[in-house]
């Protein structure tokens, strides 16, 4: 579904991404953590063009990201994508943000986008805050919007930039149990996390990441119980250790 | 700080927010004192022993010094407000400018702003246009010359705004673009028209542009007027617009990218409304700016109101009573800015209230 060859990607000298190989298969729940500053989030934000990568490859469901804007638009319309910082639009209600791409990128009729936003509104559990705006609701609640904003264009794949870590601990939970109904369906997951939970639960494999680079990668369970790296076992004792 | 408690007979409410302390009582006394030498005689002035009718002038004469010569007013007002369009047709340009001023009243109204809103200023703008110039429906044919006062300074700036507005969205968007060429041009016009004063292009405008065209063609005064003042509107437009895009967060930017919303889309329905939202308080106070600069034409020989005032006063038998042209000036200047500036914070209110009056309504619900 996803595949990096020999990504790379520099901030003016600063070398963010160093070589990246890096696949996802279709139906595949990965979760990537690391340490801040590690280039996990930018390593997803190249998978829809959030950054533009300066050498290798990367190729999305079958169509390869260039500067081509026809790629890139193909790309965005199949990978939704859930921000720390949620990114609702402030100014349209629940409704009309979960409404607008499907009616101006899909082309869906208004009526036909309504009753297709209201089903995953249903199903992010909030079917009652439809029209209120963003600024009226928790963060939780604000965060689950957007997951239903980013399933409404029905993606084939779902990135998740750390989608708790900006929220309220009570909060965190309804969010994560959101993620895993939707892990549990099948949706292709990338998942930018330190819930390391909720990677025991869901992660099909977790990919560690440090300065740039893919430090390893292997299946929950092996990961947590036997960290191959130095940098990883660190990792994992900070976040595990309080 | 005086604190005015709601139901408070008159005498308490006066010694709690004048009387309330030594320096309190101070001021007042001051106040009340510069009131007594400055506003008292201005008022006897204005009113009581001004001079409100008198058709050749003699009774202002007398009066000077002592009362104000309201009879100018009386006596040149239709000049004033129709420069020299020709005299009997002067309800024309009358009716030309409630039209203006009810296309204003109509687009203020929250109610309006549906598609149609377009089609009635197109409507309303034709209806100017066969009233100014005339030559159909049996109206007799005015050139734009002629035209002047009052409904000139409405056109200027209302055609200004109505074409400086959305040149000056494309010109912000230009110059945040990630294009070189478009940002270099967008950049440089703003700068350039900036750092001019308006009087110079309106020179250049009127003066220095008819050198430069071939010969036989040639773009009417006025045009060449509007046009130069909307290029200038623009400019200064364009900085306000920027600065309310710079306002919104990249998070904003971001999201309507990663749902696939193009390049225009995004701007369109994202981006803009909450920039423009934002900048309303300075958007308004440039409009004021301008609707005031159009008084500038007159170094072009147009007639705008300020300019057939100041002619008003070339007339010997008003010679020698500006103070009382000029206020009347004011006045009318001040009855439209005010009215901008007063729908501005009604409009801000009611913007951000949306949000507030949704989240009372939750509220109870919930309860």
């Amino acid at each position: 579904m996803i595949e990096l060859v020999g990504v790379n990607k520099w901030y003016g000298d600063f070398r963010a991404l160093k070589d990246i190989d890096f696949e996802v298969g279709k139906g595949e729940k990965v979760v990537v953590c690391g340490p801040s500053g590690s280039g996990k989030s930018t390593m997803i934000r190249l998978i829809n063009r959030l950054e533009a990568h300066q050498s290798g490859r990367i190729v999305v469901d079958g169509v390869e990201l260039s500067d081509d804007l026809k790629s890139i638009d193909t790309i965005r319309r199949e990978v939704g994508m859930v921000f720390q910082s949620f990114n609702l639009f402030p100014h349209l209600t629940v409704m009309e943000n979960l409404t607008l791409a499907p009616i101006w990128v899909r082309k869906m009729p208004k009526r036909a986008a309504e009753e297709h936003a209201a089903h995953f509104l249903d199903r992010v559990k909030i079917p009652e805050q439809a029209d209120k705006y963003p600024g009226q609701l928790s963060g939780g609640q604000q965060q689950r919007v957007a997951i239903a904003r980013a399933l409404c264009m029905r993606p084939k794949v779902m990135l998740f930039d750390e989608p708790t870590s900006a929220l309220d601990p009570e909060m965190i939970k309804e969010v994560l149990d959101v993620m895993v109904e939707l892990a549990n369906e099948g949706m292709t997951m990338v998942c930018v996390t330190h819930e390391m939970g909720f990677a025991k639960t869901v992660a099909d494999r977790v990919v560690f990441m440090d300065q740039g680079e893919i430090v390893e990668g292997a299946p929950p369970s092996e990961f947590f119980a036997a960290p191959k790296t130095d940098r990883a076992k660190l990792f994992l004792s900070q976040i595990l250790g309080h | 700080m005086s604190v005015q408690k709601k139901g408070a007979d008159p005498v308490s409410w006066v010694r709690a927010n004048l009387f309330s302390s030594w320096g309190n009582t101070l001021t007042t006394l001051v106040i009340l004192y510069l009131l007594w030498k400055l506003a008292l005689p201005f008022l006897d002035w204005a009113l009581l022993e001004a001079v409100w009718w008198s058709p050749d002038g003699k009774a202002c004469r007398e009066a000077k010094g002592t009362g104000a010569c309201w009879a100018l007013i009386a006596d040149k007002h239709r000049f004033m407000l129709f420069g020299t369009y020709p005299f009997e047709q002067q309800w024309r340009p009358a009716l030309a400018s409630l039209i203006f001023i009810a296309l204003y009243i109509v687009s203020a109204l929250r109610a309006c702003w549906r598609p149609w809103l377009a089609l009635v200023w197109l409507g309303g703008l034709a209806a100017i246009g066969v009233l100014m110039w005339g030559g159909v429906f049996g109206l007799v044919y005015v050139e734009n010359g002629r035209w002047g006062g009052l409904a000139l300074t409405l056109l200027l700036a209302t055609f200004g705004i109505a074409f400086a507005f959305p040149l000056s969205i494309f010109l912000a968007l230009g110059r945040r673009s990630t294009m070189p060429v478009i940002r270099s041009l967008a950049i440089g016009f703003i700068e350039l028209i900036r750092g001019v004063p308006l009087i110079s292009l309106l020179f250049m405008a009127s003066v220095m542009l008819p050198l430069f065209l071939p010969e036989g063609l040639s773009i009417d005064k006025l045009l060449r007027a509007q046009i130069a003042m909307i290029l200038f509107a623009a400019a200064y437009l364009a900085e306000v617009v920027r600065g309310g895009l710079q306002a919104i967060p990249r998070g904003q930017y971001e999201a309507a990218q990663a749902l696939g919303l193009s390049y225009w889309r995004m701007m369109g329905f994202i981006i803009l409304p909450q920039a423009l939202r934002i900048s309303i308080p300075p958007l308004v106070n440039t409009f004021i700016g301008f609707f005031k600069d159009t008084s500038l034409v007159l170094i072009i020989g147009l007639f705008d109101l300020l300019t057939t005032i100041k002619v008003s006063l070339s007339e010997p038998k008003w010679s020698g009573f500006g103070i009382e042209a000029y206020l009347f000036a004011a006045a009318v200047y001040f009855a439209f800015c005010f009215a901008m500036s007063r729908y501005s914070q009604a409009l801000e209110g009611s913007l951000g209230e949306a949000g507030a009056r949704a989240a009372n309504k939750a509220g109870r619900e919930a309860a």
